[in-house]
């Protein structure tokens, strides 16, 4: 009997969760829609949000490449099919790692930074200040945010994918002895300009999920500087969880079960 | 007798299971100062969110300038908002500008003023609180008086027709209580406005409030001029104007 009222109350609780998220993206969406933007602050928060954010990106980036190139590069060459290896490090990082590491990477920089900057707010009453000053908290607080992580994102993983295949080609030119013309050659044949553009559509969905879901957290803080860590925290690993489902079904919806769409 | 400014009618509001107002009726007077006390936790600084609609009844009416908030529209409320000030507990300034933002803020959200219209009427909003010298400091550069003085000039900036004052002089010293129990008539003067304040501090009360409301257990349980309030015959109140440790009240 317990145990039905614990599942019962978790469903009511997730479903709570999902209305206020969707309520929460509705609203950001409709000022977005009527074009109530705070350029400035937007722009401030892609600085914020996006470009201080490039080193992380750039040096996971670096040593997921690298770290792709290490492992099959003498594997493959010892098998006489080193000329798949630029393929596979391209591959791999446009379609998948690319876009999702850059998430994974600006949800716990930036998706941290949002939940507990609203989360403050609320504490200190300046979310209910905004309120009684007649403004709204989503188009000032949140619509800039998301603006910026849907443009910023992308832009990051172009670089993320850039860094991935540069480092990649120096480690099996390194390790392997694999020529820098012969890496890229592969990597030009084995990866499409659709699989980049598709990896930037990806960053798209990911820089809304990581803005919303992170504004959310922040906006439900209760009790505190507990409160503020207690959302951070969950506002990063709820990133994080719904970059890896969403991912999975972007890429069955992009590239099918056989991977090859 | 003056006329009111906002009615509370038989009013009902609860977080999740916890009753917070429970039939509660209060009138608040035009141009006066009305002083809401009671215990902590008692709803006070919940009343002051229903006047200007940061909270819903769950029962009851609130209607502010002869209107009736129930079912207003997002747009009106935000028209309504403009006309009444509010200044929080802790003052809650936006602490990425500088207190000459924080006080322009309204108006340049609101008003078609230009850039130097405004910053002349927030120079003077801040002097007429004795901030003058304090536009370009950030707010963790200020002493806990002068942060919620320059809440008060972002609360009264744009002329409000009414003022919101939540715990105006909590946790600070004597001196200071006193400069803003004077401010806060002085602003109350100057704009010809109504104020609401609440707080727990006696001797400012009696110093500024027209009309005193008691609140206990959800609702108002006196309400009168401070005369009339010391005079009550109810133990509750008097235990609490005492504070007593002997009485009524469950400790």
């Amino acid at each position: 009997m317990r145990m039905l009222d614990d599942v019962g109350r978790g469903t009511l609780g997730l479903l709570q969760y999902a209305g206020g998220v969707a309520s929460l993206s509705a609203e950001a969406g409709s000022f977005v829609g009527r074009l109530r933007i705070r350029v400035g602050e937007t722009f401030a928060q892609a600085y914020f949000l996006g470009v201080q954010s490039t080193a992380i990106v750039l040096l996971t980036s670096l040593f997921t490449g690298m770290v792709i190139s290490l492992e099959s590069a003498n594997q493959a060459k010892s098998y006489g099919v080193s000329s798949l290896v630029g393929g596979a490090v391209a591959y791999v990082s446009s379609r998948e790692l690319g876009p999702m590491l850059t998430a994974v990477v600006v949800a716990g920089r930036a998706g941290a930074a949002i939940a507990a900057e609203i989360g403050s707010m609320v504490v200190t009453e300046q979310i209910e200040a905004l309120e009684a000053l007649g403004l709204s908290p989503v188009q000032m607080l949140v619509v800039p945010r998301l603006l910026a992580l849907v443009i910023m994102l992308p832009l990051l993983t172009i670089f993320a994918d850039i860094i991935a295949i540069l480092g990649g080609m120096y480690l099996a030119h390194n390790t392997a002895q694999i020529s820098y013309s012969e890496f890229i050659e592969s990597a030009r044949e084995y990866s499409a300009f659709g699989d980049y553009v598709k990896g930037m559509l990806k960053a798209v969905v990911f820089g809304g999920l990581i803005a919303v879901i992170c504004s959310y957290q922040g906006f439900g803080v209760r009790g505190g500087a507990a409160g503020v860590g207690k959302a951070t925290t969950g506002a990063v690993v709820t990133s994080i969880i719904l970059i890896f489902m969403t991912n999975f079904l972007l890429s069955l919806v992009f590239y099918g079960t056989s991977g090859t769409r | 007798m003056s006329a009111n400014y906002a009615t509370i009618e038989s009013v009902t509001l609860k977080f999740g299971e916890k009753v917070v107002l429970q039939n509660c009726t209060l009138e608040i007077k035009e141009r006066a100062i009305t002083c809401l006390i009671g215990l902590s936790g008692a709803g006070k600084s919940t009343i002051l969110r229903l006047l200007n609609g940061l909270r819903t009844p769950d029962a009851g009416r609130v209607s502010v300038g002869g209107r009736d908030l129930r079912g207003m529209s997002a747009r009106d409320l935000v028209a309504l908002r403009q006309k009444i000030g509010f200044a929080f507990q802790f003052a809650a300034l936006f602490d990425s500008l500088t207190i000459g933002e924080n006080v322009a803020m309204p108006l340049r959200e609101h008003s078609k003023m230009t850039r130097k219209e405004i910053d002349a009427i927030v120079l003077h909003t801040l002097d007429s609180v004795g901030l003058a010298n304090a536009r370009d400091r950030m707010p963790a550069e200020l002493s806990g008086g002068m942060l919620k003085r320059a809440g008060f000039a972002r609360a009264v900036v744009t002329n409000p027709e009414c003022v919101l004052y939540d715990e105006p002089t909590t946790g600070l010293d004597p001196i200071i209580t006193h400069v803003l129990t004077d401010t806060i008539k002085a602003l109350r003067k100057k704009l010809d406005s109504t104020a609401v304040v609440v707080s727990h501090d006696l001797e400012s009360i009696y110093a500024m409030a027209d009309y005193v409301a008691m609140l206990f257990e959800g609702a108002i349980i006196a309400y009168g001029t401070v005369d009339e309030l010391k005079r009550s015959p109810n133990p509750i109140v008097q235990q609490f104007l005492q504070g007593s440790e002997v009485g009524p009240i469950p400790l």
